[in-house]
């Protein structure tokens, strides 16, 4: 089975305007499950880097290593061989500790569901992390957030008493809040129907344009991808294909690719 | 339906391994109970029954009962009725027995054996069939003894030893002639057994000339019944009475299982306590099975299961988490039963060998009652499990405990609460025992109160924690609001820890309060300076105050006479004290009169003054034990304490008419007061007894005190597996909390909560429930223990609340420490969470 890309995939190369620091990066990143004959490869030596003030969106079919890919690097996952790095931090060398510690200060979360405490309300879930690390929130900077997602008049309330996609946009203001290197979500708008889904990825984009935030999401759908500037696509642990400025139907005919080419194979 | 349900079961070991727990040691409480004391009651039984095999027929004397002016009395067991049963031509021999306490000391002049089973009797003739000797020959005289081949191993005793040893006072120094083995029950369950020669013994116990039963053993082939009609025709019968050997050891075995059965239902008491607080986990437990099932659950609703068969489900569940506590439970109660013999066999007290019973009775109650309480207690979760409507199966939503109904469950718990206070407080102004049954019903009505509004005084109470939380930051403030997120449950873990210390914190308080006050009591009413007594509790003979008026310092001795006597037709219980010396001895409060005894001038309390309606200067008519009547007038009136009581008598007014005088108590006081030398003059004056004792008031209060904590500790260790059951609950609660919250445990986990702070998340949460739950269990406690007080109170002038400050802080402490320990493996749990799998979990 080869999934090296054909020559007319080529990706289009990154826009010459984008400033080329980066806020991630993996480097011949593996991630072997199991010994011998029961051998799993879900990564296997992937290198890619996530530049700073860029929304990338990491794609590929069930199993093809893509959420594994975004757990190592986000620290949430140890990896067999290679290396991460956040900033200038080397992963593979913390301790759980450390690796916490990380997490709390350098990275921010978005996950597809359970992602707010039912006990605390709004503000609390979104000041949460400065809690945690016993910070105070730069006031300032928590009001641009809360406006952006729109949540000023809900901040007292309780997750119970909040619809699905207001949900998710308390999670996206707690990533934003601390002001992290690098957010990751993982499949964000998998739980939500269309509208709700388009408003948090309309936020995602805006923090990244406007206020420079780095964001990298997992997502099986080809309309959420296309909010991204880049999109890379893995299948059987490797990266083979990467696109910029995409659009849902280049986005849906790359995959279609793959598809035809997994069937044929 | 019944296979879905054994499937759950297997499905969900680990989570019911705290429930199966918990019925497990309740019913290892229970059969342990059932084993030791059936095994030990038919020991005694089989010990009692070889005593008896010395007598076909016992013939006792009849009890004179009183009649106008003479006290009742037994009939006089003469030696002419012995040689007359003997004579009757059935009997192959008649033995006159007489009984009576003997203390032996050991060679350290040490008391040998339990007080009260120190006994002494007589040998009959040169060869006595009951006590076969090991080695010597039999007594003679006063100067000679016989002593139980077990005692005389004790104490290292052997033929021609000199023992010391006292019978009601007096030491007496005999020579060991002979020792003799005997089945007699007391001396297997370690008392020792002294034999004088028959003479001796009946002038030693004061019975001279007289008999306490007359023992026939039946030719052979002669039968007891046909002995026994034999006997009744030749014997006076007014006089005595005649009972068979098998009667005698059947009543006997009555006897013991009745005072068995007192032990055992005190036992069952507390380990019904624990399989209460056993019941709150059961609850607990399974409501979370169904909740976590819901989907499930209604799966087979809409498949087409009814609502019964849901029910039957988890009922079905239940029962086999019951059989496998009942069974783990009953093997660790044989255990328990084991363990409580071979305790008591440490503890000075042997117990009689015999094999471990385990009765059918045993083994059916260990199910009955884990099986029951299992069920009984899943029952509610089982009803709640069958409302679960076919369309929830629909539903993406995740079934959390629904906060419905806490209305209805407050006014519900309100209502009980209150009137379970009125009912206490009523109780409170009533006379003693008239209140117990109203004070115990009004405990257990405000105990289910309080319970059922638990989840309503779970907010405000943890509220007030919330300060002292704040400074744990994060993990503080998630541990509080945690801990109230599911109110029934939080209440039913806080309420199992609530029963134990509302229980353990009453008994404080109340035995606190009474050993105060009967230490006040004593120490009000008395101004002697010793009070010599046997240390049995047996009374002194008169030699004894005799002597102690002889010794050197002395100032003044009153004795506290018993005797009995007839006033207006009734039996009236008077005490003799020296008239000449008693006003100074005791201090009681006069209410009427002067406080004078001497002559026909005598002091009545209260109680008596008003049921015979007596002033100062009233007059009565005495008759005493020998029928003869003296004329009395009451000179004052005082008031009683609870330990002295009743009409007291000048001892020269009363002793011309006692044949028997003697004494419960002997009041002394020095020239010197209290000290160590005037304590050994005295001692030295009756010469250095074992079995009397000579305690200046300290003394008195240190034993009050000793008799208290001794049964204080009983108590907290009965009620300890209570606690130990809550501390499952704890336990079993935050496993649950944690399974439950797994995904959100996660996600903090990934945001940046470090284990550290996940752990203490937990255990702060732990601590909250267990301190909720024992201050709950501490305020009822004290609630109850006042209320109990003042009921008691209402009889003793001296009575007053004593708060144990100190020991109720330690119980706070012990709750926490409850908490803490409790949350060690769940917080674990919670840290060493897989982060990744437990966000992904749904």
């Amino acid at each position: 089975m080869t999934t090296a890309p054909s020559p007319g995939l080529r990706p289009e190369g990154p826009p010459a305007d984008r400033t080329t620091a980066v806020a991630a990066r993996a480097t011949e990143l593996s991630k072997i499950y199991g010994q011998g004959e029961t051998q799993v490869v879900a990564l296997d030596r992937v290198s890619v880097g996530f530049r700073q003030a860029e929304f990338t969106a990491i794609m590929g079919p069930s199993g093809s290593g893509k959420s594994t890919l975004m757990h190592c690097v986000a620290g949430l996952d140890t990896f067999s061989s290679g290396s991460v790095r956040i900033g200038e931090t080397e992963l593979g060398s913390l301790k759980d500790k450390q690796l916490t510690k990380l997490r709390r200060d350098k990275i921010g979360f978005i996950f597809q569901a359970f992602n707010l405490l039912p006990t605390l309300s709004a503000l609390e879930n979104i000041t949460l992390p400065m809690d945690i690390a016993g910070r105070k929130p730069d006031k300032e900077w928590l009001d641009t957030v809360i406006r952006m997602v729109g949540l000023s008049d809900r901040l007292s309330h309780r997750p119970s008493q909040l619809s699905g996609g207001q949900q998710q946009r308390v999670a996206v203001a707690r990533a934003l809040a601390s002001r992290p290197d690098i957010i990751f979500g993982d499949e964000p708008t998998g739980n939500l129907d269309s509208r709700s889904g388009a408003e948090v990825l309309g936020f995602l984009r805006n923090s990244v344009r406007e206020l420079g935030q780095t964001v990298v999401m997992v997502t099986h759908d080809p309309v959420a991808a296309a909010y991204a500037d880049r999109v890379i696509f893995l299948a059987d642990g490797r990266i083979v294909d990467e696109v910029y400025g995409p659009t849902a139907d280049s986005v849906l005919d790359r995959m279609k690719q793959f598809d035809a080419k997994g069937r044929t194979s | 339906m019944l296979r879905t349900a054994l499937r759950n079961v297997s499905a969900h070991k680990a989570r019911l391994l705290m429930t199966l727990l918990a019925v497990m040691l309740g019913v290892a409480f229970v059969s342990g109970t059932l084993v030791f004391t059936n095994s030990l009651s038919e020991a005694l039984q089989k010990q009692s029954a070889k005593g008896f095999d010395h007598v076909d027929v016992a013939v006792t004397p009849q009890w004179k009962e009183a009649e106008g002016d003479k006290v009742g009395a037994y009939r006089e067991l003469t030696r002419e009725l012995v040689d007359d049963s003997a004579a009757v031509p059935g009997a192959a021999r008649a033995i006159g027995t007489v009984q009576g306490f003997t203390a032996i000391a050991d060679k350290d002049g040490k008391l040998l054996g339990d007080g009260f089973q120190s006994q002494g009797g007589n040998y009959w003739g040169t060869n006595d069939p009951r006590y076969p000797l090991v080695s010597g020959r039999a007594p003679k005289g006063e100067g000679e003894i016989l002593i139980d081949s077990e005692s005389a191993k004790r104490a290292g005793y052997q033929v021609g030893d000199t023992v010391r040893m006292s019978v009601d006072g007096p030491v007496i120094e005999p020579v060991v002639t002979g020792i003799f083995t005997t089945d007699d029950g007391n001396v297997a369950a370690g008392g020792s057994l002294t034999l004088f020669d028959t003479a001796s013994a009946q002038k030693l116990f004061g019975k001279a000339g007289t008999f306490d039963e007359i023992a026939v053993k039946a030719k052979d082939g002669v039968s007891e019944t046909e002995l026994r009609a034999q006997l009744e025709k030749a014997l006076p019968s007014d006089v005595v009475e005649t009972t068979t050997g098998t009667r005698l050891a059947d009543d006997q075995a009555e006897a013991i299982a009745s005072s068995m059965s007192g032990l055992k239902q005190g036992l069952l008491v507390f380990a019904g306590i624990s399989l209460f607080v056993g019941t709150f986990i059961i609850a607990n437990t399974f409501t979370m099975l169904v909740a976590q099932r819901t989907k499930e659950l209604a799966l087979m609703r809409a498949v087409g299961a009814s609502r019964r068969q849901v029910t039957r489900s988890v009922l079905v569940e239940a029962f086999v988490v019951g059989a496998v506590a009942a069974v783990a439970g009953l093997v660790a109660g044989v255990g328990v039963g084991v363990g409580l013999r071979s305790l008591m066999g440490t503890l000075d007290a042997p117990m009689p060998d015999g094999p471990l019973v385990i009765s059918p009775g045993t083994i059916g109650s260990a199910f009955a009652v884990g099986i029951l309480v299992t069920m009984l207690a899943a029952w509610l979760p089982g009803r709640r499990a069958a409302k679960i409507p076919p369309v929830a199966a629909m539903s993406a939503v995740h079934a959390t405990a629904t906060t419905k109904s806490l209305v209805l469950r407050n006014t519900l718990g309100a209502l009980f609460s209150a009137a379970g206070v009125a009912v206490v407080l009523a109780a409170t102004t009533m006379e003693g025992s008239d209140g117990q049954a109203p004070m115990g019903l009004g405990a257990v009505l405000l105990i289910i109160g309080v319970f059922i509004l638990t989840p309503l005084l779970s907010r405000p109470l943890i509220a007030a924690a919330a300060p002292v939380l704040r400074v744990f930051g994060v993990s503080g403030k998630l541990a509080r609001q945690n801990s109230v997120r599911n109110p029934r449950r939080t209440a039913a873990t806080a309420s199992a820890l609530m029963i134990g210390l509302t229980l353990i914190t009453g008994m404080t308080v109340m035995a606190g309060s009474l050993q105060k006050s009967i230490d006040k009591m004593a120490a009000s009413a008395i101004e002697a300076d010793y009070m010599v007594s046997m240390a049995n509790g047996h009374p002194l003979s008169p030699d004894v105050e005799k002597k102690l008026e002889r010794a050197g310092d002395v100032t003044a001795v009153s004795p506290m006479r018993n005797a009995h006597a007839r006033i207006d037709g009734e039996t009236e219980f008077v005490t003799g004290v020296n008239g000449a010396t008693i006003e100074k001895l005791t201090e009681f409060p006069v209410v009427q009169g002067s406080f004078e005894v001497g002559g026909s001038r005598v002091v009545v309390d209260e109680d008596t003054a008003t049921s015979y309606g007596w002033k100062a200067g009233s007059a009565f008519t005495i008759a005493y034990e020998d029928g003869e009547k003296q004329k009395l007038t009451v000179s004052g009136v005082y008031q009683a304490n609870e330990m002295m009581s009743g009409i007291m008598v000048d001892t020269a007014s009363l002793d011309p008419h006692q044949s028997e005088p003697a004494d419960m108590m002997v009041m002394v006081k020095t020239a010197d007061g209290t000290s160590d030398a005037a304590k050994e003059s005295l001692e030295k004056a009756l010469g250095t007894n074992p079995a009397i004792r000579v305690q200046d008031k300290q003394d008195l209060s240190n034993e009050i005190a000793k008799m208290f904590t001794l049964i204080l500790n009983m108590v907290y260790g009965l009620l300890a597996m209570a606690v130990v059951v809550a501390v499952l609950g704890v336990i079993n609660t935050l496993a649950m909390s944690v399974f439950e919250r797994s995904q959100e445990i996660g996600m903090l986990r990934a945001i940046g909560l470090d284990r550290r702070g996940i752990k203490r998340m937990v255990r702060l949460e732990s601590l909250v429930i267990s301190l909720f739950g024992g201050v709950l269990g501490l305020g009822l406690g004290v609630f109850f223990g006042w209320a109990a007080g003042e009921l008691v109170g209402s009889r003793m002038a001296t009575y007053e609340l004593v708060l144990p400050w100190a020991r109720m802080g330690l119980f706070l402490l012990l709750a926490a420490v409850v908490g803490v320990l409790a949350a060690l493996w769940p917080a674990r749990r919670a840290a060493r969470l897989n982060v990744l799998q437990a966000i992904k979990a749904e």
